[in-house]
């Protein structure tokens, strides 16, 4: 294999500088820090591998990272179906078309705390909508001292956000499927559910697996939607990794186990970050 | 640069990745790489081995670090067969 020109990677130069100071340079004092304990700017003491032993045997961080998979599966699993079942039944042309993808993309457009305080007001007994049509319907629903309502409450507020995500990539995906597939399968008078399973899925799927990549690392480190709606409680039960992890940094100002621990909750996102990205370009490989 | 609360040990070690990586861009100028399968389930490139045998490494000291009794030396040693056998027949 012969290389012409290398003088191109100059051109990434300024990206480089600008990733290296705002990502690389902070990881690295993050680094710094996992390996030290810091009482002020100039007093800090040599540890090692200390504080990492201690944030991975740490029981409230193993259930906090526990509720974070299991909220980022339920996330996908809700999300992932829905999205594509709303983009097979949005409509492709005429006026309808574009209010529906306008309506799709309002939620979108939302800010995340915005979002946690129309779902807090939404599901209180005594001002919200949600909460009080439940609770008048005999339905004993109260997300503030209840797990399984805080739960629900915070799952569903994700799905309200996130679906059109999720939906709008699908729909830009089943549009890209060229006429002649959808004729051919006339012509076999292949039934509607053969058309989804035999060509628009397996023409979805590398639309699909950006949307699984996007909703786990957004699901994966969710912050603000929770903090706002339950304040991570009842009790931890809505506590996810990223909350935890600001207790322990900002709360109780133990910089070198959440330096540790920051790094621990860096690799597991860049592991499942680079399967998905191994399994796109694979399939990409294959085609 | 004491913001970053420098230590000698993370020192070295970012000096050690960033020597890598140099190492790294002179051997593919020199001699680019092909795209070869070995014991990893899919086809890759001498960066990808190098990123994988990383990762892989960090991943072994964790294991290491959180659950055994073990000096991190040790967790260390391995990574170096580990890192060493990826880029051989990975």
């Amino acid at each position: 294999m012969k290389v012409y020109n290398n003088k191109a990677w100059w051109l990434v130069l300024p990206v480089f500088l600008l990733v290296a100071f705002s990502a690389i340079v902070p990881m690295m004092t993050v680094v710094n820090y996992s390996v030290q304990d810091i009482f002020d700017h100039s007093t800090r003491y040599f540890v090692g591998v200390d504080w990492y032993k201690q944030v991975l045997q740490d029981t409230r961080l193993h259930d906090s990272l526990l509720r974070q998979f299991i909220y980022s599966g339920c996330v996908l699993l809700i999300e992932i179906p829905l999205g594509i079942a709303i983009a097979l039944t949005m409509p492709t042309k005429g006026r309808w078309a574009s209010l529906v993808l306008i309506v799709m993309a309002i939620p979108l457009l939302i800010p995340w705390n915005v979002v946690g305080t129309i779902w807090q007001i939404f599901g209180r007994a005594d001002i919200g909508l949600m909460g009080w049509a439940l609770n008048s319907l005999g339905i004993s629903y109260n997300y503030a001292s209840n797990t399984s309502d805080a739960w629900v409450t915070v799952l569903i507020m994700d799905v309200w956000h996130w679906t059109s995500l999720v939906a709008l990539l699908c729909y830009s995906g089943l549009r890209a499927i060229p006429d002649v597939y959808y004729q051919a399968a006339r012509i076999d008078r292949a039934s509607a559910w053969a058309v989804f399973r035999h060509i628009q899925l397996p023409k979805l799927k590398s639309v699909l697996l950006i949307a699984v990549m996007l909703r786990f690392m957004d699901s994966f480190m969710i912050y603000t939607e929770p903090f706002v709606l339950t304040g991570g409680g009842p009790g931890n039960a809505t506590t996810f990794l990223s909350q935890t992890l600001t207790q322990m940094a900002i709360g109780q100002f133990d910089l070198g186990p959440a330096a540790a621990f920051s790094l621990v909750y860096f690799l597991i996102i860049l592991l499942v970050s680079w399967l998905f990205y191994t399994a796109m370009t694979h399939n990409d490989k294959t085609r | 640069m004491d913001w970053m609360a420098w230590t000698l040990p993370t020192a070295l070690f970012f000096g050690t990745i960033a020597a890598i990586l140099a190492g790294m861009t002179v051997w593919e100028l020199r001699s680019p790489c092909i795209e070869r399968k070995g014991f990893l389930p899919i086809s890759t490139t001498r960066g990808d081995r190098l990123f994988i045998g990383l990762l892989g490494s960090a991943y072994l000291h964790l294991l290491v670090v959180g659950t055994t009794d073990w000096s991190v030396w040790i967790a260390s040693v391995l990574s170096l067969f580990w890192l060493f056998a990826v880029m051989r027949w990975g």
